[in-house]
């Protein structure tokens, strides 16, 4: 036992990206285990290990924590990037359920039908553009500062740069109207942790490809 | 100015009830402002009230909050419903984001057209009996105590009560398997402030009405 964080989840990003991006932001070394077929999942939930029968799977300090939002809560909170009170934690949950909203939407695509792939990534650059940077573009107008909330590193620095790369990746020139966010990027890849977890080797994962949704089609079969 | 937190958002349920069970939990007195027209919404997004140009929200402590978790997590830390630590937070975290995700059915629930809705029920049902409803009737066998975690009151069994009678409203006979449910049910009922909560004239909502589905939606969409 190593006491170290181990991640349970399949070999690819889905809904536990989110909590890779948070723990290698905290410098907090972790290990993985993949799921690659239904029999290894049917056995996790008949071992009672999955609360509601899902992953992700976080097993850290002794308990088995499942639901991603907990989960980044409770690294958020251990690893001081939860802000310095319950108002500054209150800024920091309101950002990051919006991008998390964002996330969403990265989330499904690969599972979209053909004829609606267009159509989603057009939905996608919209919110991007018109609903989300915007607000944290004006954030960082309005303050002035390097980090988000409180003019230190949070749990919103990480899930925001996390969400602009992401949807960097589908519309590359999303960041042209927004200059503070585009400082921002840069800023955040010179974190140290960040910049390690940007590295090849790191565990970040690649975005999903035919083999991912296949993988998570058999693995969730019901 | 009052200064009691006032809540804008339809006169419904929707995402913003478990919002009101908690600050009615907590023994919080609120204001309530209704969306009834989609130019009110339009207006409000665009006096920048919305952060996300969403509802729920919720002014309060001189902040102008969006996002239903965000709200609830704040309101659960500054009325002491969030546990005592870190690890009692994760224990409370995991089981309302279970609750959530099954908040998410029922409340969606009245909403389905007519040819999804005998598919949403049996998926909603079995979800309810099978996934959710047993996890929480065995915290509280191993446990044995009247709360879910850390034997005080929390938002997890505010939040817990809440899709019980949101369950109940669909099959009334939901709890016949789970009998530590039914003594929770009934213990929590009879906190004082729950138990004013349920009574009628208090701000709780009612059931969406069928015919009252489509104006909801005209003023989102």
């Amino acid at each position: 036992m190593s006491g170290k964080p181990r991640l349970t989840y399949l070999n690819g990003r889905g809904r536990m990206e989110p909590i890779r991006w948070l723990l290698a932001a905290a410098g907090v070394e972790f290990e993985e285990v993949y799921l690659e077929t239904k029999e290894q999942y049917d056995k996790l939930i008949k071992d009672g290990f999955l609360l509601f029968q899902q992953v992700p799977l976080v097993e850290i300090d002794g308990m088995k924590m499942v639901q991603t939002r907990a989960i980044m809560s409770y690294i958020a909170g251990k690893y001081n990037l939860y802000g310095k009170d319950l108002k500054e934690r209150a800024l920091i949950d309101m950002y990051v359920e919006g991008i998390s909203d964002l996330m969403q939407m990265i989330l499904m695509f690969p599972f979209s039908p053909p004829d609606a792939k267009e159509k989603n990534l057009d939905s996608i650059k919209e919110r991007a553009t018109n609903r989300y940077f915007p607000v944290f573009e004006k954030v960082l107008k309005q303050h002035g500062q390097d980090f988000l909330v409180g003019n230190k590193f949070s749990w919103a620095d990480v899930q925001l740069m996390e969400a602009i790369l992401a949807v960097e990746e589908k519309v590359p020139t999303v960041l042209s109207g927004f200059p503070q966010l585009q400082v921002f990027k840069t800023k955040m890849s010179n974190v140290p942790t960040i910049k390690k977890f940007l590295q090849p080797g790191s565990p970040r994962k690649p975005p999903p490809d035919a083999h991912y949704v296949e993988t998570v089609l058999k693995v969730f079969k019901k």
